[in-house]
């Protein structure tokens, strides 16, 4: 939450990266800059590695080669206190929430705010209760995450990524397995979020009508390829590729950008 | 103008314009970082109008908002004017949500009344009792089915089963059996010996380990390794729903599921025991020798002149009936377990706490039997 400044440095800037499991390479020298306050996503078919990179990018799974760099730092460069303080910088939206089911959602959102501020338990509460009604939860903050259905869980989820205020949020998938009209709501939350903080957001997504709708810049990934196979604006994409499966991919269903 | 500051990057300053209070925030807000209190900046003032003004913010969060809140809070109760103007509309409108969250996040009360959780609570035993009733039933019609259309059970996942809970277990049930010879032969050592009756250390042994130990002790370990591993197995697939996919086609879950389980651990377990029998038999001997000289033979000898063959089948008797009942503890409660990972969870621990509950239960009601059998 700053006021909008002109600075070079990208807010998520991937270089050369190399990512797989087991020593077994999924994706290839990926290299992209996102800039703060964007909405990036990162789109591509079923078994792409999209969640792969997604992991290498917040660290969880480390690149196999390359580095992610967060407005200039990176996790190889930090001790455990440092990796930490980094760490706090984003949040993440996980693709069925990931809510703890022996907490509430007050306390799910509650927990980063405990662990990382000084603020008093009243002020907490508070806080919880902004980031529950940002979230349009107001009214289950004692719900546990067994008691509320796939969309609430994703919207409890992101509110426990913005708990924090973060500069940066990933979102898994943040659509799947959510009806229209619930998606849209979550692609509006998504944009709102942006413009009222200028959060810097990075999605993996294959859903077409998400990716239209709020994507400012999209990398386009490929099995076969194992890397980038297209990065820009979605519409721009659809009608100026000159790759088959990129205008494949963005146009099918009927989805042609407006 | 005062610099009221509680850290070097957050920074507020009031000052008092006529009879308004200014209170301009500066420096960078951040959740992570300490901020200065409202009670701080107020000091002993009580002014009747108050204005807000973040100019000179260079970066805030959710900070910011809880200052201000704090400050929009103390003018409603003291009836002060709270002047917020002077801030940027971003903060003006989540201020108006934080204000409305405050005022609708209520408690949700989850406390019942004594009478109705005592009602609830009864309920609760009634259904189980009737789940468990209709469980075992399940469990016999398709005993009966396996009976009679044997090639349509599926052999497979038995044999799988059998091996997981019988062979992979031998090293757990040998050592905790060989352990408790050990310990039964001293601790009856320490009485015969008292009247030179060492070598009925045998005896005792051979008995307790035969009728009691042996299946009891099985029991204990294939309660808390199988019938667990049961239970989350079985939870873990209502939870994925692969059990509602079972019976969507058709399929019972106790023909697919539970069967194939309680027919290994029925068949596995007097196995077991008889094995848990020897390696008990084995520690008590080594004791024998090493603390009170008894050689092998004579152990072996004076204990074939109490243990008899009928004692040996009523331990395996009670090892088939604790080997039902860890499988069907284990079983019910994977396929009673919530669908969430704090479900599963429940349920293996349920499933231990269950089969050794029955399983004591049971040897107690073997022992009034047999006594009336003249076993």
């Amino acid at each position: 939450m700053t006021a909008p400044a002109a600075t070079p440095v990208p807010a998520i800037e991937a270089r050369s990266l190399t990512c797989g499991y087991d020593g077994q390479a999924v994706l290839r020298d990926i290299s992209f800059a996102v800039r703060p306050g964007e909405i990036f996503f990162v789109i591509g078919g079923s078994g792409c590695g999209k969640s792969t990179l997604l992991r290498s990018l917040i660290g969880i799974t480390p690149p196999l080669a390359g580095e992610v760099r967060f407005g200039g730092q990176t996790f190889s460069d930090h001790d455990p206190v440092a990796r930490r303080a980094l760490l706090q910088t984003f949040g993440v939206l996980y693709q069925g929430g990931a809510l703890w089911s022996s907490l509430t959602l007050r306390q799910n959102v509650a927990l980063p705010l405990e662990e990382y501020t000084a603020l008093a338990e009243g002020e907490i509460r508070e806080l919880v209760a902004l980031k529950l009604a940002q979230v349009g939860l107001t009214g289950f903050e004692d719900y546990y995450p067994a008691e509320i259905s796939g969309g609430m869980k994703k919207r409890a989820g992101l509110a426990r990524a913005l708990a924090l205020d973060p500069a940066i949020v990933f979102l898994d998938e943040p659509s799947a397995g959510l009806d229209p009209i619930t998606s849209r709501r979550l692609d509006d939350l998504v944009r709102q979020i942006r413009d009222m903080f200028g959060t810097t957001l990075v999605v993996v997504s294959h859903e077409l009508a998400s990716i239209f709708s709020i994507a400012d810049r999209v990398v386009m990934l490929d099995r076969g390829a194992q890397g980038i196979i297209a990065e820009g604006a979605p519409k721009e994409l659809a009608r100026n590729s000159r790759d088959p499966r990129v205008t494949e991919f963005l146009t099918r269903g009927d989805l042609l950008p407006q | 103008m005062a610099a009221l500051t509680a850290s070097p990057r957050a920074r507020v300053s009031a000052e008092v314009e006529g009879d308004v209070l200014v209170v301009a925030l500066a420096g960078t807000w951040e959740i992570t970082e300490p901020r200065p209190s409202w009670t701080e900046v107020l000091g002993a003032r009580n002014p009747d109008r108050i204005r807000l003004r973040v100019d000179a913010v260079e970066k805030w969060d959710s900070s910011l908002l809880l200052f201000l809140f704090g400050a929009q809070q103390w003018c409603r109760m003291t009836g002060a004017y709270c002047d917020t103007d002077a801030l940027p509309e971003k903060i003006r409108l989540l201020l108006v949500q934080l204000t409305a969250s405050h005022e609708t996040s209520v408690p949700f009360d989850r406390s019942v009344n004594f009478l109705v959780t005592v009602g609830l609570a009864t309920q609760d035993v009634l259904v189980k009792a009737r789940e468990i009733s209709r469980f075992v039933g399940e469990c016999v019609l398709s005993a009966i089915r396996l009976v009679r259309s044997p090639h349509r059970f599926r052999w497979r996942d038995c044999l799988f089963e059998m091996q997981q809970c019988g062979a992979m277990a031998l090293p757990i049930v040998g050592l905790i059996s060989f352990l408790v010879g050990v310990t039964l032969a001293y601790t009856g050592a320490l009485v015969l010996r008292q009247y030179g009756g060492d070598i009925f250390v045998a005896d005792l042994i051979g008995l307790a380990m035969v009728r009691e130990m042996g299946a009891m002790m099985t029991g204990v370990v294939l309660a808390g390794r199988t019938g667990a591993a049961f239970a989350a197995t079985l939870g873990n697939m209502k939870a994925n729903e692969e059990i509602d996919a079972l019976e969507t086609l058709g399929i019972p879950a106790v023909n697919f599921l539970v069967l194939p389980r309680l027919l290994a651990l029925g068949v596995m377990m007097p196995l077991l025991a008889l094995y848990s029998n020897a390696l008990g038999i084995l520690g008590g001997m080594a004791v024998s020798k090493g603390l009170l000289s008894i050689s092998p033979t004579a152990y072996w000898v004076e204990m074939q002149t109490i243990v008899s063959l009928s004692d040996i089948a009523v331990g395996v008797i009670k090892a088939v009936s604790f080997g039902l009942i860890v499988g069907l503890a284990g079983c019910l409660r994977g396929l009673q377990a919530e669908r969430s990972a704090a479900g599963v969870g429940r349920a293996a621990t349920s499933a231990v706490v269950t089969a050794i509950l029955f399983i004591i239960v049971a040897d107690a009601v073997f022992a009034v039997l047999f006594n009336i059998v003249g076993l």
